[in-house]
């Protein structure tokens, strides 16, 4: 599997490597022990059976690999592509306590990047229900809970606010880390299922919740979509991004083909990103591509970053300049950015995450000159649909509290992802679509017609 | 796709299109606005709802860019790719209240839906409108008939009242107590205008007009200072209390892509000839 040089990859969008070639992937497949209690599959937040897909491609039955796949899993060209497996699967690979994990990442986008034109292999609808369910928000939590209620033979009605649907699949993941083409093709499964998607849709407005609570259930899966800022001095000088605003210009809205797309983006020759995140990752990638020098700032140690590994990785073959251990304190310039002026932090005791807090050195600002600036801090649950549902429970992040199966405190409304839980990963958004849809398919089998 | 129905130029540089889009039209209410996307290649860019007639939505925008320069090329039958809405709260609406709403230049695209709104809900409505001259006054009619009284004014004396709307807005108070008052236009203007009624301290209501990209609350391009905290104009507006809005600020962010927005017009007016490597056709 070889990757493109990082000197190359930064000239355009394309994948860093295109995959395991079938010769490359059986012998992957090969080293699997076929353990009988296997742990990754207990790593697996939608409990693929991973050593049955991983047998198939050994024996280079492929087709039959990728159905296996999507019994558990209707996204894995996606899942393949962006789930932490080296936390998940590949984390409780038993291969990987004395040498090298089975790469399960990999071997998924394999199978399922495989086999186009027969997309619904062997998925089957139950009989139609007569009962009617919106979903609302098609990102990762979404297009799972859609796709499996509509197997279960409800009619699902699937609701997205912005004109493509994917979530933070389209308007948040690089198209070099997430094709656009993949994931359309998986979305495109989930729509064969005979779900209903209506795009250009925002349900608290276009749709009021008394239309919404017509619905026999109602799973909401909005995301985490509102960024955070740092709340220092100068974040309103023109150049300072969200990272949501930075990368859903390129990604949504192809802003790296200005002007022959629409959409404008500041191309800064120097850029700071700020945070440690897979998001953070994303944005410095994308503006290295888009020709700055990027420099991103973290506030903890190296090995406290929370990106995947790879992603950590392929930034710094990239050029990206890591400067760990430093927080931005004031955006200098008018109007437009002209540094960012950040301080040393050290690391004192271990907080409840188990990682060292970090304290501000004093007397120890230094300046980064730059004109661009990227805040991939975080973001917190979209406020909207919270705000309208009278009655319901809050969390203190702003986040819908759900039981574990993805009830909320409101009769028939459930919510999944990272309107749940706050922002977290595409997988653990579909296990948690996945675990709403089973649970909302009980009660409607229970409840008399609404 | 949402096909257009009706398009026409309104006056100089200001035009009128109205868009079949049930889905928008259906809960929309005054103060909303939508978001459309031309074409595949197209930005998202907001636009007030100026007017709603069952399944259809009027909007009304001065060409400035590339994108409203695109629209300005539609004409009735031609589809639009994307139309998003109602976004943004809807504007307050008090009752038995006297109400004034001023529109400046474009922003006057606004006001009707207001002032039949605040009229329906029992409120005294007294319309002003001011534009530049002659040419750039629009929906006079509708204000008339929407409001209890009305007053226009042009900056160059060339039609109606010579003057500002803000020196019609100082007499009225003057004269009459106003509880509410809604000023919608350019920030300058809004900024201006709104200074006539800080000291008496009546309730004023501006729409703000920011940069925005998705429109929803995801991507903060929008945010604004209102009484010194940063707010988003998609979701914790557009209308914000005028008298607590950083004017400055949001003239400010709004210059962030003068320069692209050149770039980008320079590039519509060479592509428009319907070839492949342009991103509008036309």
């Amino acid at each position: 599997m070889a990757e493109r040089s990082p000197g190359e990859r930064i000239l355009d969008f394309s994948e860093v490597d295109s995959g395991f070639t079938a010769e490359e992937a059986r012998s992957e497949a090969e080293r699997c022990i076929q353990c009988k209690k296997p742990a990754c599959v207990s790593g697996c937040p939608v409990g693929v059976d991973i050593p049955r897909f991983v047998l198939a491609i050994a024996e280079e039955r492929f087709d039959e690999a990728r159905s296996t796949i999507l019994e558990a899993n209707l996204l894995p060209s996606v899942c393949g592509r962006v789930c932490p497996q080296e936390t998940q699967c590949e984390g409780a690979c038993i291969l990987g306590k004395k040498g090298r994990a089975i790469n399960i990442g990999a071997l998924e986008r394999f199978a399922a990047d495989r086999g186009e034109g027969e997309e619904l292999g062997t998925l089957v609808r139950a009989p139609p229900t007569g009962r009617r369910i919106a979903v609302v928000g098609s990102g990762p939590a979404g297009l799972t809970a859609a796709a499996e209620l509509a197997r279960s033979g409800h009619s699902v009605v699937l609701f997205e606010s912005l004109h493509e649907p994917g979530g933070v699949l389209v308007y948040g993941i690089p198209e070099f880390r997430l094709p656009k083409s993949v994931v359309r093709r998986e979305i495109e499964r989930v729509l064969a299922l005979g779900v209903e998607l209506q795009t250009n849709t925002l349900v608290g407005r276009s749709i009021t919740i008394e239309e919404l609570l017509a619905y026999d259930a109602v799973f909401i899966s909005t995301g985490a979509g509102l960024p955070s800022f740092m709340g220092i001095p100068g974040e309103e000088t023109n150049g300072v991004y969200s990272a949501n605003e930075y990368l859903t210009r390129v990604n949504l809205m192809g802003a790296e083909r200005f002007p022959a797309a629409g959409t404008p983006i500041r191309r800064g020759s120097r850029v700071v990103v700020t945070g440690g995140g897979n998001v953070a990752m994303d944005a410095a990638r994308v503006a290295r591509r888009l020709g700055a020098k990027v420099w991103l700032v973290y506030r903890r140690r190296e090995d406290d970053l929370p990106a995947r590994r790879d992603e950590v990785r392929h930034a710094r073959e990239e050029g990206i300049e890591f400067v760990t251990c430093a927080s931005p304190v004031r955006i200098h310039g008018e109007p437009a950015v002209t540094g960012v002026e950040c301080v040393r932090m050290e690391m004192c005791d271990l907080d409840e995450s188990g990682r060292p807090s970090p304290r501000v050195l004093d007397g120890s600002s230094f300046l980064i000159d730059a004109d661009t600036v990227i805040q991939a801090i975080g973001t917190s649950p979209n406020p909207l649909l919270v705000r309208l549902l009278e009655g319901v429970q809050v969390g203190r992040r702003g986040n819908l509290v759900t039981d574990e199966n993805g009830r909320t405190s409101l009769p028939r409304v459930y919510a999944g992802g990272d309107i749940a839980t706050g922002a977290a990963t595409v997988i653990l958004a579909m296990g948690a679509g996945k675990r709403a849809a089973a649970t909302i398919d009980a009660d409607l089998r229970d409840a008399p017609a609404h | 796709m949402y096909s257009v129905v009706k398009a026409e130029q309104l006056a100089d540089r200001v035009h009128e299109l109205v868009v079949k889009a049930p889905h928008v039209a259906r809960n929309a209410r005054a103060g909303q606005f939508l978001i459309v996307r031309v074409d595949p290649d197209g930005e998202r860019i907001p636009l007030t709802i100026s007017r709603v007639d069952g399944d259809f939505v009027r909007v009304i925008f001065m060409t400035i860019g590339a994108t409203t320069y695109r629209l300005a090329e539609l004409t009735a039958g031609d589809m639009i790719q994307d139309v998003a809405g109602p976004l943004g709260r809807p504007s307050e609406v008090p009752r038995n209240a006297t109400c004034a709403v001023v529109g400046g230049g474009v922003g006057i695209a606004s006001c009707p839906i207001i002032a039949k709104t605040l009229k329906a809900a029992a409120n005294r409505v007294i319309g002003i409108i001011g534009a530049r001259n002659v040419d750039l006054m629009i929906l006079e009619d509708e204000m008339r008939e929407a409001c209890d009284e009305l007053f226009v004014t042009t900056d160059d004396g060339s039609y109606g009242r010579h003057g500002y709307a803000a020196d019609v807005l100082k007499e009225v108070i003057a004269e009459e107590k106003v509880d509410y008052v809604w000023i919608i236009g350019p920030a300058i203007m809004m900024k201006v205008t709104s200074e006539v009624t800080r000291a008496p301290g009546i309730r004023t209501f501006v729409s703000l007009n920011p940069i925005m990209v998705d429109g929803t609350g995801m991507c903060g391009s929008c945010r604004v200072i209102v009484n010194g905290e940063t707010r988003f104009a998609c979701v914790d507006g557009p209308e914000f209390d005028a008298h607590q809005v950083d004017f400055d600020r949001l003239m400010q962010r709004q210059r962030i892509y003068l320069e692209e927005e050149r770039e980008a017009l320079k590039h519509h007016h060479e592509h428009r000839c319907g070839c492949s490597t342009g991103a509008h056709h036309g």
